[in-house]
């Protein structure tokens, strides 16, 4: 097996992975300290537990024409596509110098540049934005294809599915992600689902799609990898159910009694950073040092992006009136 | 007995449920999680499954689904986890629950009452802090409640379970911790009927929800100043009751109206008109209108308490209305 994943992956882009989930480990602590200390307000919902997800999806696709949205949980999908931390907290801190100028706050990370659409509060709104942005790719005849990220708990609202339809009947390039971490808010999936197996779902409008184990990195990669390039050539949307784990309450303000210690146990044993780490050690790619030495840097990475939110001056009150119209 | 107001929501769904076996409620995490504001806490307990319903995060189904039910007899209250998600909702209470008693000329009615927070809260930007009153005071059909105190939440709830139209129900998502007087004994306070916070003769200033303890805040202010402002409290937006708003300019002149909304087509631009209007003959100034700022609610903290309505934008509008600037 050792063997099989260095015939198929570089070591360079192996541990590009484990980096980028190293990254959003500690950039994550590091907001959930501040958010203890009262620097950042407001919601904060974490991404720990479910890193793979988004550096496995990011790291197969091609940045210069593909497009990504996102919901609320959106920091560990804007480091993988390799926004700055420093950037994000920032923004966490509500600084002039965050990606939304510290008008957006957690939820709302954006990147034009880095064609990151968002970060989006209201669950289920962005699907619908995604397939938009997938009928401007048809429309130009361009060669993007559009990842679109929501939860299990955003694939019952009418806009998932009126978005599914559309896509099929007009060929639109999106790849509809719904990374399953089993709750939305209190609820497990299963107590609001007629139907466990989501890709029962994306059936339901001709499209096929596939469950990943969304701990391994590596799994999901390649499956993100596929239907990209199929949507690619097809010109058709895409769906996979990721299955995933958030080992934090739903926000900072959620105890998450309503799963057992049990529960978060086993999820904890299939650590994607562990799981990566294992394979990459087994294969020769990574030594103990040399993971040492990754999370430190990941650490000090996380440590200076609070130092530059901490110095960032606050938006001037005047901004208060700009950016309402475009002139 | 003091009460916050969290516990005056709970008791006033607990009692009409144990009065009336058509009333359940309905909404997201509103049964195993108890609300995610705690509102619904013991009541899954006390009244079952069939009548304390969780829902997937579905607005435009599970609201249309408590129309649906109303209209066949059961006395559903919807709980929308906040108003902010009741937008996507828009079409079932606009379309359906407003018009149906008018379009079937009189023959279904729709006894729903929507239910959860609003307003601007805290840290939480655009899309999460917003007034929607204006949206849902728009609407001919739907009654619109929105109290201040937990005396009133209790007995403005109650009414409203009981009462034959639909109505949204505004509790401010800031102030479920809220503490004050409630009586012991069964309680309800008529929709439509306002209240005066504050008896005074200079000035006065009439709000609804939150802004009332600004307003009460300003007139302390005013008195150490020699104004003696009255507050009014709106308590239901629709219907409004004209009379007490009358009655009072017509004996202090002037007039201040705090409204949490956007200025633009508002319920407080709609109330300034009414008494520019009706009250011209007694008027002693141009009614002000303090209200949030004109924009989305910014993130950073300093942009957002800047954007919303405060006591010293209050006191600049009196300071306005009495010609002491
Ligand atoms: C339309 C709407 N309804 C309700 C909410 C409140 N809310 C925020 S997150 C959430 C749970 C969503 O769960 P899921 O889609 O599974 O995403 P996850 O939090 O698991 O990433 C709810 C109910 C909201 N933001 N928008």
């Amino acid at each position: 097996m050792e063997k099989a994943l260095r015939e198929q992956f570089t070591g360079e882009f192996l541990l590009s992975l484990l980096e980028k989930m190293l990254l959003i480990r500690r950039f994550e602590e590091k907001a959930s300290q501040a958010y203890g200390l009262r620097k950042i307000g407001g919601f904060l919902h974490l991404y720990i537990g479910q890193e793979a997800t988004g550096v496995g999806a990011v790291a197969a696709i091609d940045q210069s024409v593909d497009y990504v949205l996102t919901a609320y949980r959106d920091h560990g999908i804007a480091l993988a596509l390799g926004m700055k931390p420093g950037v994000l907290m920032a923004e966490l801190y509500g600084k002039e110098t965050g990606c939304s100028r510290g008008k957006g706050g957690s939820m709302h990370f954006f990147d034009v540049k880095k064609n990151f659409l968002g970060g989006n509060g209201i669950v289920g709104a962005h699907i619908p934005l995604a397939t938009g942005v997938g009928l401007k790719i048809r429309n130009k005849n361009e060669r993007g294809v559009v990842l679109c990220f929501f939860g299990d708990g955003a694939i019952h609202q009418g806009s998932f599915h009126e978005s599914l339809n559309m896509a099929q009947i007009w060929g639109l390039p999106v790849l509809y992600i719904c990374e399953n971490n089993q709750y939305g808010m209190g609820t497990d999936f299963r107590r609001v689902s007629a139907v466990t197996d989501f890709t029962i779902l994306g059936q339901s409008y001709d499209i096929k799609g596939k469950q990943v184990n969304g701990m391994d990195v590596l799994e999901v990669y390649q499956a993100v990898k596929e239907q990209v390039e199929q949507i690619r050539e097809v010109k058709r949307p895409g769906f996979l159910e990721i299955k995933t784990y958030r080992y934090k309450g739903h926000s900072m303000s959620d105890p998450a009694k309503y799963r057992t210690r049990e529960e978060l146990e086993a999820y904890r044993q299939q650590d994607p950073v562990l799981l990566l780490k294992v394979k990459l050690l087994n294969g020769g790619v990574l030594t103990e040092e040399k993971f040492l030495q990754m999370d430190s840097v990941a650490r000090r990475k996380s440590e200076e992006a609070a130092l530059y939110a901490e110095r960032s001056p606050d938006p001037s009150l005047e901004s208060l009136y700009e950016d309402v119209y475009k002139t | 007995m003091i009460m916050s107001v969290r516990e005056a929501l709970r008791r006033a769904l607990d009692e009409e449920m144990a009065r009336d076996e058509n009333v359940v409620l309905i909404g997201e995490e509103v049964a195993q999680y108890h609300g995610a504001y705690k509102v619904s806490q013991g009541l899954l307990e006390k009244y079952g499954p069939l009548r304390v319903i969780d829902t997937p995060i579905s607005e435009e189904g599970f609201t249309g689904v408590g129309i649906g039910a109303a209209m066949a007899g059961l006395r559903p209250v919807v709980e929308w986890m906040t108003l902010n998600f009741s937008l996507q909702a828009l079409d079932q209470t606009y379309n359906n629950a407003s018009k149906m008693l008018y379009m079937s000329g009189g023959q279904i009615n729709v006894p729903v009452v929507f239910r959860g927070p609003n307003g601007p809260a805290e840290y939480l930007s655009a899309q999460h802090s917003q007034g929607l009153q204006s949206i849902y005071s728009h609407c001919p059909g739907l009654k619109v409640v929105a109290p201040s105190t937990p005396a009133d939440f209790l007995g403005l709830l109650k009414s409203s379970i009981r009462d034959n139209n639909p109505v949204v129900f505004l509790e401010s998502e800031l102030m479920y911790s809220l503490r004050g007087e409630v009586p012991e004994e069964e309680y309800l306070i008529p929709l439509g009927k306002g209240a005066v916070r504050r008896e005074g003769s200079d000035v006065t200033l009439i709000g609804f929800s939150k802004p009332i303890y600004l307003l009460l805040e300003a007139a302390e202010r005013l008195e150490k100043e020699g104004v003696d402002a009255e507050v009014i409290d709106l308590r239901t937006l629709r219907p409004l009751d004209e009379e007490l708003i009358y009655r009072s300019v017509e004996k202090t002149n002037r007039c201040v109206v705090v409204d949490e909304a956007w200025p633009y087509a508002s319920v407080g631009s709609h109330i300034s008109w009414l008494v520019s209007y009706d009250c011209f003959d007694f008027l002693d100034a141009p009614v002000e209108l303090v209200s949030q700022e004109d924009v989305p609610v910014p993130y950073n903290h300093r942009l957002e308490l800047a954007a919303l309505p405060s006591v010293d934008k209050i006191l600049e509008a009196v300071k306005r209305v009495t010609y002491r600037s």
